[in-house]
């Protein structure tokens, strides 16, 4: 055991040596395993980063909530055929909340575009919620300031409005903004409420951070027809266990507010949260494959680098193989002794690979969600390690297996 | 005892169809603390000869003991372990690792044999210091003349204390006063109680030892004393 111990100290100090002896020659073949352990660190870390960021805007949308739309998220029916269902309208969602008496909470969504103003600061192109007072029902959110609007001012169409965390730290860097009186298009409305910062960048414009809730009918009145456009229907059921249930009868309700007889299909599509994971995992797995496969084949590269130049390292050191079995080397020593110089390689190449990756993602966080953790840094030492192993072997298994007196004899 | 017992070995090497017998047919007892030169011409077997007392080959057929113990069928590993032991090479050109300084050169055979790194460095020192080294331990090849490489190669051969020194023509890169002060060194190792095989081509250096066996197309042509042996004046140890 301990004479194991002894070799392998030994074996270390000789290919330290030997890397040491060729500084130029071992930085140039560790470039190899630098640029392919910051490849594949860097890869691991994004497809964790997208996949946390695709949990947090998900688990936004919320698991217990249905949404009746004109339009289905993810379908493969034809757009055309989704195009010409007819709107859903104010008037099928009143009806919809009379029938329907399993959901928790419904509410009727309308989105605008618009323009946002406080004093001399603007935000252009925000994403308007319009919706009734029982929408942050349906919802999660938390709140930084105020509230949500009420009944009366939903019911009043009044010009309130509850921005997004983000909305609201742009037109009000010291986080004043409640009360105070901003522009939304032409329109004056009075900031009721702001949102806690509710997650995901992946979201992008419906990420609720970028968007302004209003009411309704103060959509309807300032910024878009009645009849323009359509309405999706919130329903949140009472628990993820009524789900189900909740998601029969709104088909059912809908089924008879639309007027369909029993052969005709639906024309509305229940969403939920569910598909989009579903979609959201089948882009992801082909970044995560895609991206692996890039990755690990700059790794392969990279091995073959440290393969070529370990071959040249055996080539040019025959006559000193020859020596070191002349006096007492055995083949495993030797064999040891290159793998262990491959492994070094590697490893210091790894462990540079892997400050980079550090580096660059903190860098790239500011853009992209990124995430190091440790299961990639041990997986980068052990990816170089292994790198090192199998790249040496070869190498490392012609020198053992020369013959001492003709490597003594070689020029 | 004899250290070396060989009894009718033969190397054949199969060199394209045809066979090529490097050794035919040789006999010979090396005894300890002898001192023998090994001559012939090129052609005649010698280096094949000296591999094979260096337990770097393997004879074809006959028998080979070490200390009594047969040489044919060992593994690789237990050939190793021989060369590590009871063997010290000195070769015609030094072979030394160019990047290592003398003290570790001269270590390298106890790294093998598995001797800590205390005793080692003491043993490598003491034995630098046995060649007139001891203010050249930590320079390296490069920094060293021809005379002084040789001499950190012939510590390298001491260190582990072996049976036998087997020396390649060990002045043969070597001018000749140089080579001369080899010749003293390996005279005084032999004083010293150590056997000592020498192989040359050169009559004036094989009559440093006291016998010498002469090869001529594989087969001993000659085995015999050293009339009017040449001793060297030159002393390396004071």
């Amino acid at each position: 055991m301990s004479s194991i111990f002894l070799e392998l100290r030994e074996g270390l100090a000789i290919a330290w040596r030997a890397i040491r002896a060729n500084k130029i020659r071992a930085a140039l073949t560790m470039l190899g395993i630098i640029i392919g352990v910051t490849a594949v660190v860097l890869m691991s870390t994004a497809i964790k980063g997208i996949d946390n960021s695709i949990q947090n805007g998900v688990s936004a949308l919320g698991s217990d909530v249905l949404y009746i739309d004109k339009w289905a998220w993810f379908s493969n029916d034809d757009w055309w055929t989704m195009r010409n269902r007819r709107n859903l309208d104010m008037e099928d969602f009143n009806r919809f909340k009379e029938s329907a008496k399993l959901p928790l909470a419904v509410a009727p969504v309308t989105n605008a575009v618009q323009t946002i103003k406080y004093g001399d600061r603007k935000v252009e192109t925000v994403f308007l919620t319009g919706s009734s007072s029982d929408y942050v029902k349906t919802t999660n959110f938390d709140f930084d300031l105020g509230r949500f609007y009420s009944e009366v001012e939903s019911n009043g169409s009044r010009n309130v409005a509850v921005l997004g965390s983000e909305i609201s730290s742009k037109l009000f860097p010291r986080g004043d903004a409640l009360d105070k009186t901003i522009k939304i298009g032409p329109a004056n409305f009075k900031v009721v409420g702001v949102l806690t910062e509710q997650g995901s960048t992946l979201l992008g414009a419906f990420n609720p951070d970028n968007q302004v809730f209003i009411p309704i009918g103060t959509i309807f009145k300032n910024f878009k027809s009645r009849h323009f456009g359509t309405v999706t229907i919130n329903v949140r059921a009472t628990s993820p266990e009524l789900l189900e249930d909740t998601k029969a009868e709104a088909e059912g309700v809908m089924r008879k507010i639309r007027g369909l007889s029993h052969n005709e299909p639906n024309d509305f599509t229940i969403n939920q949260q569910e598909g989009l994971t579903g979609f959201l995992d089948s882009i992801t797995i082909v970044i995560k494959i895609a991206g692996l496969f890039i990755t690990g084949l700059s790794l392969f590269v990279g091995a073959i680098g440290i393969m070529n130049i370990m071959f040249v390292s055996v080539k040019e050191r025959t006559r000193e193989i020859g020596l070191r079995k002349a006096i007492g080397a055995t083949r495993r020593t030797i064999l040891a002794q290159f793998l262990l110089e491959s492994s070094v390689i590697c490893l210091i190449g790894g462990l540079i690979g892997l400050i980079f990756a550090i580096l660059l993602s903190l860098m790239l966080n500011q853009f992209f969600p990124t995430s190091i953790q440790y299961d990639v840094v041990i997986l980068a030492i052990i990816i170089s390690l292994l790198t090192g192993i199998v790249s040496g072997l070869a190498p490392a298994y012609t020198a053992a297996k020369m013959d001492p007196v003709d490597a003594l004899r070689y020029e | 005892m004899n250290i070396i017992n060989i009894e009718h070995i033969a190397k054949v090497y199969q060199v394209g169809s045809e066979e090529v017998r490097a050794l035919s047919d040789v006999s010979l007892n090396i005894d300890k603390n002898e001192y023998v030169a090994i001559m012939g011409p090129s052609g005649s077997g010698k280096s094949t000869l000296m591999n094979m007392l260096g337990c770097l080959d393997t004879p074809t057929s006959g028998i080979y003991d070490f200390k009594g113990v047969s040489v044919s069928e060992m593994t690789d590993n237990e050939l190793a372990r021989i060369r590590n032991k009871e063997i010290g090479f000195v070769f015609q050109t030094f072979n030394l690792l160019a990047r290592s300084d003398a003290i570790h050169n001269v270590e390298l055979p106890l790294i093998y044999a598995g001797v800590s790194k205390l005793e080692r460095r003491e043993r490598a020192k003491q034995t630098l210091v046995d060649v007139g080294l001891e203010d050249r331990m930590h320079h390296k090849p490069n920094e060293l003349s021809g005379g002084q490489r040789q001499r950190v190669a012939i510590a390298r051969a001491l260190v582990s204390n072996p049976a036998i020194i087997l020396a390649d023509e060990p002045t043969g890169n070597l001018d000749s006063k140089t080579g001369e002060e080899i010749m003293a060194l390996f005279h005084q190792i032999h004083e010293k109680g150590n056997t000592i095989i020498l192989v040359t081509h050169e009559e004036y250096i094989a009559e440093h030892a006291l016998r010498i066996i002469r090869l001529k197309d594989g087969l001993v042509e000659k085995d015999e004393v050293v009339e009017k042996r040449f001793i060297p004046k030159e002393k390396i140890i004071a």
